[in-house]
């Protein structure tokens, strides 16, 4: 584990990531993925990590979830050292939304079922039931509790595995392009429910999604990754992905539903963005990067040696 | 576009008579082939055990289904059966339980995997019949040898495709499950469990061929009652009006339990399944019938 060069205190912001890098293994040699990636998030927000193909936002969304391991750098949630999955990070993905053998019911009861004991989940059935029912019905999913995943449509699917996440109430909400496979009109149902869900818990969400416009409607952050960029590391340097782009995109608190997808400001800012995640003409230089994001912050590029 | 081809090629769509015929056909085909087999071989040598005539089989059958064994005070068919069934339930019991278990663990431990997997992999290599041998010398010829036998015929295969369906599970909902407070116990206990276990209930049906074999060898060799005892018996007397009826029985038996266990998968994991298949089932005819009749309904 590195020390925090940067200085600053992991605890003063909900997650704090420094000096991350990520290196697989592979046949022509190691690969860079992140590359001295650096991220501090306040609680509350709504952050939509950004990037081209292969720049690592699922990468790095998976190690704020414990599902892999960081090579090097360190990862905070709440001052603590993030650790292998648990009940504090919830998590959606594109795929593999709910488990296949249990009914929407059961799936949504499923958080509870297994972390209460056997007597306590007796006495208590009858109130998380009711609770998962309240839920589904703000999902319109109250007609289809002893359905199974199978019998959904896809919008359905991704509305219960929302919930499944949050009736656990974790402190973070991880999000894996959730609404990637959707048909457009779906889409847009599913990212208005999604708002409304985030208004009304307060919790602080990173969303994964290749959509620029989907990243810019949706949060008050919006975190490019690229591995297309310039450093003082020369021409030939395999180089992983950093934050090249880190804007503020709305506020928290203030209903982001109210962004209007015809505003100019609105296509401004998807412009602003998209120059850094297309794949560049110009590869820009470090100093170029727009991190403007008061959260944002730089720490020395140590090549990713382990310390 | 009219389809001409009623019989070649991939287009073929023969009418629902012809379709029927052509189920029906191979099976009237051998059995009149052999009534006639057995009818010059009769003529030829009316003793002859060797191609016994249909009537003579029943006969046969039927004295072992409805006439007491005044030996064993028993009716030898049923009786058999009995034996046999319990031998088999009990091997296959055993072999599904500890190969789920030995499987899942494998597949959801790696410290587990690598202490076991490797030993159960080795002992998957052994020609199940070559182990016989040493299974009588080691526990006798008692019923433990017998259900030993069917157990480690297929234990192994078990183990195997349960680490198999264990790993496939999806990682994506594995990590789901711990973020929604399993423990690692109930994620393999409580999540991966009841996923793998219609995969369990398929094995145990694609595999029941072998354990039919380990149970018949294993009779043949060292037993005093049960349907292979009886059919090894029949063949010390060249009574070849026994081994037939009897083979068919078993036969009879085995695509029953087949089809069962396919009916029980479809309603007790309708998760699995799309929606109507399970009335396919229930109708339990073999399958190639339904194939036949499949036509008519889209």
């Amino acid at each position: 584990m590195n020390g925090n060069g940067s200085g600053l205190n992991p605890k003063d912001r909900q997650i704090h990531a420094e000096d991350v890098y990520k290196v697989y293994p592979g046949r022509e040699g190691p690969k860079t993925v992140l590359d001295n990636v650096n991220l501090r998030i306040a609680r509350g927000e709504f952050v939509s990590l950004v990037g081209p193909s292969g720049c690592g936002k699922s990468t790095l969304l998976r190690l704020l979830l414990g599902a892999e391991e960081e090579t090097s750098g360190s990862l905070y949630i709440d001052g603590a050292a993030v650790e292998p999955p648990d009940p504090t990070r919830g998590i959606v993905y594109q795929q593999y939304a709910l488990f296949p053998h249990l009914t929407v019911l059961g799936n949504i009861m499923l958080g509870h079922r297994l972390s209460l004991s056997f007597l306590e989940w007796h006495r208590r059935k009858d109130e998380i039931r009711a609770q998962a029912i309240e839920y589904l019905a703000t999902a319109q999913l109250e007609d289809h509790l002893n359905k199974y995943p199978h019998e959904l449509s896809g919008g359905q699917q991704q509305r219960a595995s929302v919930i499944q996440a949050l009736m656990k109430s974790p402190k973070v909400l991880l999000m894996d392009e959730p609404f990637g496979a959707l048909d457009p009109g779906t889409r847009a149902r599913m990212q208005t429910f999604l708002l409304k869900k985030w208004e009304e818990t307060g919790k602080t969400i990173i969303f994964v999604t290749h959509d620029l416009e989907e990243a810019v409607f949706l949060s008050t952050r919006v975190v490019a990754l690229s591995q297309f960029y310039t450093d003082e590391r020369g021409d030939e340097a395999q180089r992983g992905s950093r934050v090249v782009c880190d804007l503020r995109v709305g506020e928290v608190g203030n209903a982001a539903s109210s962004k209007s997808k015809e505003d100019p400001a609105f296509t401004k800012t998807i412009e602003r963005v998209r120059k850094f995640v297309l794949k560049p003409s110009h590869a820009w230089h470090l100093e170029q990067f727009d991190l403007s994001h008061p959260d944002s912050f730089h720490t020395p590029n140590n090549g990713g040696s382990k310390q | 576009m009219r389809i001409k081809a009623k019989l070649l090629g991939i287009h073929a769509s023969p009418p629902l008579w012809l379709k029927s015929l052509y189920v029906v056909l191979p099976f009237v085909l051998v059995i009149a082939g052999y009534a006639l087999a057995s009818y010059f071989y009769l003529e030829d040598n009316p003793q002859g055990k060797l191609i016994p005539s249909f009537g003579k089989m029943w006969a046969y059958f039927w004295g072992f289904a409805t006439e007491l064994d005044t030996r064993s005070d028993t009716y030898l068919l049923w009786a058999d059966t009995a034996t046999s069934l319990i031998r088999f339930g009990t091997g296959l019991l055993y072999a599904a339980v500890v190969g789920l278990l030995l499987g899942l663990n494998v597949a959801m431990f790696p410290g587990f995997r690598y202490l076991v997997l490797p030993g159960v992999i080795a002992l998957s290599f052994v020609p199940v019949v070559t182990m016989l041998p040493i299974l009588l010398l080691a526990v006798g010829i008692g019923e433990e040898a017998k259900i030993l036998f069917i157990f480690l015929g297929l234990v192994f295969i078990i183990t195997r495709d349960m680490y198999a369906a264990a790993t496939n599970v999806a990682p994506e909902l594995k990590i789901k499950a711990l973020t929604l407070g399993s423990s690692q116990l109930a994620l393999a206990y409580r999540i991966v469990l009841p996923m793998i276990l219609p995969k369990l209930l398929e094995t145990v049906r694609l595999n029941l061929g072998l354990v039919w074999v380990c149970l018949i060898v294993g009779e043949g060799i060292a037993a005093d009652s049960g349907l292979g005892y009886r059919i090894f018996l029949f063949k010390r007397n060249s009574e070849m009006a026994g081994i037939i009826p009897y083979t068919i029985w078993i036969t009879l038996l085995a695509a029953c339990l087949y089809q069962l266990l396919g009916v029980v998968s479809e309603v007790r994991y309708p998760w699995r399944y799309e929606r109507g298949i399970i009335a396919r089932s229930l109708v339990a005819i073999p399958e190639l019938v339904f194939q036949a009749f499949r036509g008519r309904q889209s």
